[in-house]
């Protein structure tokens, strides 16, 4: 998992405004497969989820967690994501629409090398 | 050919405002904190008009307009309620084509569809459930001879509804006509990226409702949706969407303990067996045409066909004429009556689409045809087109198991029957499907057998009121465009009344 130096930026502004941040992977319809950003707790994650690791942004104290759903995890366990940001507008309830900007999700599959790293993750 | 002007211009059949307030209260009002948002045309990129930017208390403002409109609604007789759905469905149709035209600017997709489908659809959306309140009827039980249980249809009250912005227009009509026929009264948010639309109907309309019966809020959905679907005054809460949003709206719906109906969207399949070759004739066009439609509204359809599966036997003869009509789909501009796919609805959603290619191409699936961003010239270069696309690939792959919501079809081959079904059925989501075969048993059982809410059966994408549309698994919950959808926003009040002149014996 990674972020783009604009995404960092976003999430920075973004951290001032609402204090600490979550991501949570979306699916489907519409603005689907993209990540909404939340106040930390806002989404309240559970057991059909899949914690994918912690966001580190220079000068935002705390870390940033990526989840997804257990079940689109499935699908998703053999790329690795990059969470980007464009300009645009998306309907979700995610944080930085009205910054008129969206995050994004890049993707490419991981090397063997990151396969071998994760392990039967 | 008729190529429309593009609103505001010269000779256009419609114009936009310069700028959109909220809709509460049956008048226009500023938004509480005065700011508004551009809204771009998806056809060159550009803004053409400012929309106001919702807050709570501009929600809170049209949940207590909605409320204070709610009694007097819920009491209008049924053939009351009719008469108004009918005449805003008459409304519309003599301006058939200026909704048309705004639709198509406010979203990008071809006037051809939207002359003949979104709209006529809406319109006869409104007189299917102007007579569907007609004839619903209540229900008697007789328990024993002295006692009956009366079952009574009540509106909820006030319902919000968040309406996506594929089919902007259409979209708000499933979520409007049930409801109000059924007596309740509402708060609509239309989705941020096509806010403006829904005021040209509704500059149509307003004189046939009463004041508070349909409120409009718009605004990002951090800022007004959010509020929209948190707020206590309201009673139930109807979304188009995506799942994680999807999950948020039932988690906010919790705190209140209210109902929800959700349509999350899909990975449609859409099954050719093999004797669909068996003739050169009219049915093998047709189920060409039905491989084609992945492509309609530039595939920002919840059951877009997006996933082909084709019976190995067939496979390469099958493909070999599909691609050369994939080709053949006139790309242009949405106003040009010739144009059969228009431009994405916004830059996001463009960049979405490219990024699902590119993950395409890295796992390994084969660019049939397109695969990339379309630059159309002049103006349109400013304009989000992309290629219709058909990848060849395998189902594990993440293109064929997410909805990328933009022209982008993934095939893929199976050999047997059961082979189909498992394929079909390996996905998160249950929404629409396609099945197409000559031999009736065939059809018949795939259809049963493929977990999605509909399953079009040699025909793909039609989308009339009577026939139920709702997701299974992670599609959602709730069934649209059909009489059953009045359940959904209706109380059951069961009177219990005993005819027995004597006591029951207990105390």
């Amino acid at each position: 998992m990674d972020l783009t130096e604009t995404a960092a930026g976003l999430l920075r502004r973004l951290t001032e405004e609402h204090g600490p941040l979550m991501f949570h992977q979306s699916g489907g319809c519409c603005d689907g497969s993209a990540p909404m950003c939340y106040p930390a707790g806002e989404f309240r994650t559970g057991a059909a989820d899949v914690h994918l690791g912690d966001l580190t942004v220079d000068g935002v104290a705390a870390p940033i967690p990526v989840w997804m759903s257990a079940s689109q995890f499935e699908y998703w366990r053999h790329t690795h994501i990059t969470i980007d940001v464009v300009p645009g507008r998306g309907a979700g309830f995610s944080l930085e629409a009205p910054e008129g900007m969206r995050f994004l999700t890049r993707s490419r599959l991981l090397t063997l090398e990151e396969l071998g790293v994760l392990g039967d993750v | 050919m008729v190529r429309y002007a593009a609103p505001g211009e010269a000779g256009s059949v419609v114009s936009f405002q310069p700028r959109y307030d909220h809709f509460i209260g049956g008048e226009y009002v500023p938004p509480a904190k005065g700011r508004y948002f551009e809204n771009p045309t998806p056809v060159t990129g550009r803004t053409f008009t400012v929309v106001a930017r919702g807050t709570a208390e501009d929600v809170d403002s049209a949940v207590r307009a909605a409320d204070g409109a709610a009694a007097a609604w819920g009491r209008t007789s049924p053939a009351a309620r009719s008469e108004v759905l009918n005449k805003i469905a008459d409304r519309m149709e003599q301006h058939l084509e200026a909704i048309a035209v705004a639709e198509s600017w406010e979203n990008g997709k071809p006037v051809r569809e939207t002359l003949a489908a979104d709209i006529p659809l809406a319109i006869d959306h409104f007189r299917y459930f102007a007579g569907a309140i007609r004839a619903q009827e209540g229900s008697i039980s007789q328990l024993d001879p002295d006692t009956v249980a009366y079952h009574f249809h009540e509106p909820l009250g006030v319902v919000g509804q968040i309406i996506p912005w594929n089919f902007p227009i259409l979209m708000a009509t499933w979520k409007l006509a049930p409801a109000l026929a059924a007596g309740n009264t509402v708060v609509l948010k239309p989705a941020e990226q096509t806010p403006a639309s829904i005021h040209v109907v509704l500059e149509l309309i307003a004189d046939l409702l009463p004041p508070g019966v349909v409120n409009v809020v718009n605004g990002f959905g951090v800022e007004a949706g959010k509020p929209l679907a948190q707020h206590r005054g309201v009673r139930k809460v109807a979304f188009t969407g995506e799942t994680t949003t999807g999950r948020l709206i039932m988690q906010y719906a919790s705190e209140n303990i209210i109902p929800v109906t959700l349509e999350l969207g899909g990975k449609s399949p859409n099954v050719f067996f093999r004797d669909v070759a068996d003739a050169r004739d009219a049915f093998y066009d047709k189920a060409q045409e039905g491989f084609a439609m992945f492509a309609l509204n530039q595939g920002e359809v919840c059951t877009c066909p997006s996933r082909a599966l084709i019976q190995s036997s067939i496979y390469s003869s099958f493909l070999a004429d599909a691609i050369p009509r994939v080709e053949r789909i006139r790309q242009g501009h949405p106003l040009d009556t010739e144009t059969m796919i228009g431009a994405q609805a916004s830059n996001d959603q463009l960049e979405k689409i490219l990024s699902y290619i590119d993950i395409g191409k890295e796992e390994g699936a084969r660019v049939l045809t397109g695969g990339e961003r379309a630059d159309l010239g002049g103006e349109l270069s400013g304009g989000y087109y992309v290629r219709p696309t058909v990848f060849e690939g395998d189902n594990k792959m993440r293109i064929f198991q997410e909805e990328i919501f933009g022209p982008v079809l993934s095939v893929t081959k199976f050999d047997e029957y059961d082979d189909a079904i498992k394929i079909a059925n390996d996905s998160l989501y249950g929404l629409g499907a396609g099945v197409w075969s000559r031999d009736g048993n065939t059809a018949y059982r795939a259809g049963r057998e493929i977990q999605a809410g509909r399953v079009w059966t040699n025909c793909y994408h039609v989308y009339p009121a009577h026939a139920a549309f709702g997701g299974y698994k992670q599609s959602g919950i709730g069934r649209e465009n059909h009489k059953m959808m009045l359940d959904h926003y209706q109380q059951t009040k069961n009177l219990l009344v005993s005819y027995a002149q004597n006591a029951q014996g207990f105390f």
